[in-house]
């Protein structure tokens, strides 16, 4: 008997008692999921303060969900590791802590290696400790998960969050300002027939409009998601 | 005096935590169904604002800016453990909630209950740490200063989200297409408001 179970342990303990695949469907779905239809941003309503502040080019947006992805992998997995020795009571200060160090990690290496988009990250590094999509998906999902399925769920939903923003960060940039990462890709032929530039794309409230907009494609694509009011 | 007051005009109006940089939206977006909650969670986040940003203007002053520990004697002049402001910062905040939640569970029962789970969320409200971080990029002279920040902007946090919530009491009574209702809707009204807002910026104080 004993020795039976301990075939299954070595380098798959994490996995699950029954021999998953890693990458059965389930998992999978896991990794999927959150890119449409349970959406962290548009579904689930998670992490939309970060989303909205730092589209205005794509660069910074890309930055952006990468750590988020580092940070939720990291923390997920931390968290999935330690949930059977975290006290109920005292475990939103736990994961505060968990998430804030990860956070420290990644605000150190991108000052390390790209100062000027931490520069223009500004606070809002910082501020991926409190990201709702990070307390959200440990809170929901970490805690009672083990760990590779919580590894998954945290790059899936990061993935999902990084499809939105980069979404949202792409119209913006290219609409306000003709560029795409800088560089200008509206050709200058079209700003002598009289093309402008919509400078209104890159103030915040055309933010809100624009994932207002997406979600309303989303929904009226996947009609499953529309809310009763 | 004025130099107070123009802050405090200014972290309302023309700096909103939810109109000019999106602080909040979550919890801005989930309770605004009705005013009532609102308002109540409204009041917590001026409440725990105001006291957590000159709290952490001490912390940052006097242990974690580079130079901070100078008190101590020259040898630790030039320690910087500004490093750690995060994690400072983020206790503080999550025991100030804590705090908050004991206080309004004994003195204002009903309230607690319709708050429910976001009472202790609003430690991980982004306009909470928001307002320390910014506080920390502003280099305010004093603790006042910060004390006027901190509860300025919480004020205008609440402004905003009793806005929001007013106007989807309202709406539930129009026809919204299908796929905007709900959530959609409601990002785009708030887009529309803080174009609104945006007319303060002009204004120079």
């Amino acid at each position: 008997m004993t020795s039976k179970k301990s075939n299954n342990k070595p380098l798959f303990f994490f996995v699950n008692k029954e021999k998953e695949p890693l990458f059965s469907k389930k998992n999978r779905a896991l990794l999927t999921d959150p890119l449409d239809d349970n959406n962290p941003i548009t579904v689930q309503v998670l992490g939309i303060c970060s989303a909205l502040a730092i589209t205005v080019q794509l660069k910074p947006a890309i930055v952006m969900s990468i750590s988020v992805m580092a940070v939720m992998a990291a923390s997920n997995v931390i968290i999935s590791l330690l949930r059977n020795l975290i006290p109920n009571r005292i475990r939103i200060i736990v994961q505060l802590v968990v998430v804030a160090s990860m956070v420290i990690l990644v605000d150190q290496v991108l000052r390390a290696y790209a100062y000027d988009v931490s520069k223009e990250l500004s606070i809002f590094i910082g501020l991926i400790i409190t990201n709702c999509i990070v307390m959200g998906r440990l809170e929901a999902f970490a805690l009672g998960n083990g760990v590779w399925k919580s590894f998954l769920d945290g790059i899936g939903n990061a993935a999902g969050y990084g499809v939105l923003l980069i979404a949202v960060a792409f119209f913006r940039e290219l609409l306000g300002s003709g560029k795409l990462f800088g560089i200008q890709v509206i050709p200058d032929a079209f700003y002598e027939m009289g093309y402008v530039n919509n400078g209104l794309m890159l103030l915040s409230p055309m933010a809100l409009i624009t994932v207002g907009i997406i979600i309303w494609l989303q929904r009226a694509r996947n009609r499953k998601l529309i809310e009763k009011n | 005096m004025e130099a107070y007051f123009n802050l405090f005009v200014k972290s309302i109006f023309i700096e909103n935590m939810i109109f000019a940089y999106f602080l909040g939206m979550c919890s801005y977006l989930a309770v605004s169904k009705t005013v009532k909650t609102a308002v109540g969670l409204g009041l917590a986040v001026i409440f725990v604002l105001a006291i957590t940003v000159p709290i952490n203007f001490l912390l940052d002053t006097y242990l974690l800016r580079p130079g901070a520990l100078a008190w101590l004697g020259n040898d630790y002049a030039s320690i910087d453990l500004s490093f750690l402001s995060f994690i400072m910062f983020i206790a503080v905040i999550a025991s100030m909630v804590q705090l908050v939640e004991m206080i309004v569970e004994k003195f204002a029962p009903a309230l607690y209950g319709a708050l429910g789970i976001f009472l202790p969320l609003i430690a991980v409200n982004c306009a909470i740490l928001g307002g320390s971080l910014f506080m920390q990029q502003k280099d305010f002279s004093g603790v006042a200063e910060s004390a006027v920040y901190g509860l300025g902007s919480g004020i205008g946090w609440l402004l905003a989200i009793l806005a929001i919530a007013a106007i989807r009491e309202k709406i539930t009574y129009s026809n919204v297409p299908a796929p905007l209702r709900g959530l959609g809707i409601t990002f785009i009204i708030t887009g529309l408001m803080a174009l609104g807002f945006m007319s303060f910026m002009g204004i120079k104080l």
